[in-house]
């Protein structure tokens, strides 16, 4: 529901003379005890608080990290190693970075399909969404700089690979890509400048959009899974009857759900920081070298399923406008769909099918674009099998489904198509 | 405040005028800012022509130089895999080297070089930039069984001929490119020279 602008007169004098100039415990409260968000969110609610644990950890973590980190293509790579071994506790802070930056795209993912779950984009929050995708795609620069810093094998060619895509761009292509480098390969030029966007320039974008996601959706109120917009029954005193305040009862809900998290992370960050190559890839213990590719050059996980789009289309710009047209179209969900229900329970089969076949196509690119197929293939063909033929087969086919979703749901609600069922007028569950 | 007599013509005309002065100014500030990205002098002149020796080359070997941060390979081209050049020809994007800014004119020829036996290239694939393995026996290889002889990408498998030519559907959109170079004697390559204009 929309925020709730109450006001707090403080009985202690000193804290209501600061209350009369600087509102801030007024403020505080409209955002909290004061604020109502629906009785009946489910595991999927917990993601977004999540995301923001998982950002002041890569804040916290990221000072520290750049007090002992050397911006300097002939000293980042050892700086990075001399953190493991010689700063105290310096191995703890770089896992932390590092898992942190594989999880905050584990919860942002889980968000965002929550999204698509229970149609959080759709009428009056639009603009959440949207925020939510200007998050994600400025993740996704910070997390591609970030990873260039320690200058390991795989740091110098994901950049050379990421900046090159910049040169299909017709006429200016190549003038583009040395501008972005500053220089004719990826250089000492280009670690430093990643280096300032990295710790500062982006981090301060991200820090903006998250207030602004985080106002927009206070103004508007939470969703919830069963898509019923709580404001429209309130109770005598003016509140929603769905709706309990955010603190206590959720930050205590939030709280649990940060309890189970930290478990996993931990675990990951003390047992297994490198997750078999997925979090940490085994290239990237190699220094750059400007003139040996690795074998198998792939980004970390969570870029892969864009990646495989780029790698399984025969024709450069065709690639590169296929793979951000895959971001671009996700920008767009909250126009594409034209149906009025919200939430997939009550939404038609049409819709629940092609959701799972979106999250199923999404993990099996992500396989594709992490060269997992190409070991696959051979076991399941037999060593003869073409490999490449097979996999830009699938590919292909994969790619052509991810962009059917986008179709599908324009064509499925536009004309119609969808028999949805009854929405209910409150919440269903925790009566 | 009062508004009466407020001349609304003027007053729009001064917020026009005031955005728009501002707003030459905030591009005009950005420039410096935008500029600083280019190579610096320091990486230019880094750039420099480079000198290759070549009299150690055998036959079907290939060596790799650098030249502004880029591998540049010299082959020396076997009998066997010149041979093998024309008959490529149906199965590639850009046989007769068309593309001019792939190579300087005086590599546009059958075998994209000054000298037949002596291949001049930039190491970098034209899709995404990764360096290509060179393959220089002509036999059946995993990735094409009527292999014969050339180079392939193990980022996203694109496959170049001994030529440096491009195979036909594969993600590369060109030929690999062939740098300015030119022979100051039998075993030595000036690369980054064009014979005749100077330094590129």
């Amino acid at each position: 529901m929309a925020t709730a602008h109450v006001t707090i007169k403080p009985r202690n004098r000193v804290l209501a003379w600061i209350e009369e100039r600087l509102p801030i415990l007024s403020f505080t409260a409209s955002h909290t005890s004061e604020y109502y968000a629906p009785k009946n969110f489910n595991v999927m609610y917990y993601f977004g608080s999540l995301a923001l644990l998982v950002l002041v950890n890569q804040i916290i973590t990221g000072i520290f990290l750049t007090m002992n980190y050397k911006p300097d293509a002939a000293l980042a790579f050892a700086s990075v190693e001399y953190i493991m071994r010689d700063v105290e506790w310096g191995w703890l802070i770089r896992y932390m970075h590092s898992t942190g930056a594989s999880l905050f795209f584990v919860v942002v993912y889980l968000h965002m399909f929550r999204g698509l779950m229970y149609g959080s984009y759709k009428k009056p929050r639009e603009l959440v969404w949207l925020l939510g995708m200007f998050i994600f795609l400025v993740l996704m620069a910070e997390a591609f700089m970030g990873y260039v810093l320690p200058w390991g094998n795989m740091s110098f060619w994901g950049a050379k690979v990421i900046i090159s895509l910049f040169g299909a761009v017709p006429v200016v292509g190549d003038t583009l890509v040395q501008w972005i480098m500053g220089d004719y390969n990826p250089a000492d030029a280009t670690l430093n400048r990643f280096f300032a966007l990295h710790v500062i320039a982006l981090p301060l974008v991200l820090l903006l959009l998250v207030v602004l996601h985080l106002a927009a959706l206070h103004e508007v109120g939470s969703n919830n899974p069963d898509g019923v917009e709580i404001k429209e029954k309130k109770g005598p005193s003016g509140r929603p009857l769905d709706g309990i305040p955010f603190h206590p009862y959720y930050t205590v809900k939030d709280l649990f759900g940060v309890g189970m998290f930290l478990l996993i992370a931990a675990f990951i960050i003390f047992f297994e920081p490198t997750v078999g190559g997925w979090f940490l890839e085994h290239d990237n213990f190699i220094p750059a070298n400007n003139l040996v590719t690795p074998t198998h050059i792939k980004p970390v996980w969570y870029f892969t399923p864009f990646y495989a789009i780029l790698r399984v289309i025969p024709s450069k710009l065709g690639g590169v406008i296929a793979m951000f047209s895959a971001i671009v179209l996700l920008f767009l969900v909250p126009w594409l769909d034209r149906g009025k229900v919200k939430s997939v329970r009550y939404r038609g089969r049409g819709y629940k099918l092609a959701l799972a076949v979106f999250a199923l196509v999404f993990v099996l690119l992500g396989a594709i674009g992490a060269g997992k197929t190409a070991e696959w293939i051979p076991e399941l063909f037999g060593p003869a099998a073409d490999v490449t033929l097979i996999e830009n087969a699938f590919g292909r086919t994969l790619t052509v489904l991810y962009f059917g979703f986008f179709i599908f749901l324009w064509a499925y609600t536009y004309f119609g198509l969808e028999k949805t069922k009854p929405v209910p007028e409150r919440v269903t569950t925790h009566d | 405040m009062a508004n009466e007599g407020v001349n609304q013509g003027r007053r729009r005309f001064l917020t026009a005028t005031t955005a728009v002065v501002g707003g030459v100014g905030v591009v005009a500030a950005a420039v410096p800012f935008i500029k600083s990205w280019e190579p610096s002098a320091r990486a230019k002149s880094a750039g420099a022509p480079v000198m290759a020796d070549i009299g150690k080359v055998e036959s079907g070997q290939m060596v790799t130089f650098e030249w502004r941060g880029q591998p540049v390979w010299v082959v020396n081209r076997s009998k066997e895999q010149l041979a093998a050049l024309a008959s490529q020809d149906p199965r590639l994007k850009d046989p007769k080297s068309d593309n001019t800014e792939q190579q300087p004119d005086y590599a546009k020829n059958e075998y994209r070089s000054i000298k037949p036996e002596w291949l001049v290239l930039v190491g970098l694939c034209t899709h995404l930039g990764c360096v290509p393995d060179y393959f220089p026996e002509l036999k059946p290889e995993p990735f094409d069984p009527a292999w014969k002889g050339g180079f392939y990408c193990p980022c996203h498998k694109s496959r170049y001929d001994m030529a440096g030519r491009v195979y036909d559907g594969v993600p590369a959109p060109a030929n690999l490119r062939v740098p300015p170079y030119h022979f100051v004697s039998d075993t030595l390559i000036q690369i980054g020279v064009d014979p005749a204009k100077g330094a590129a």
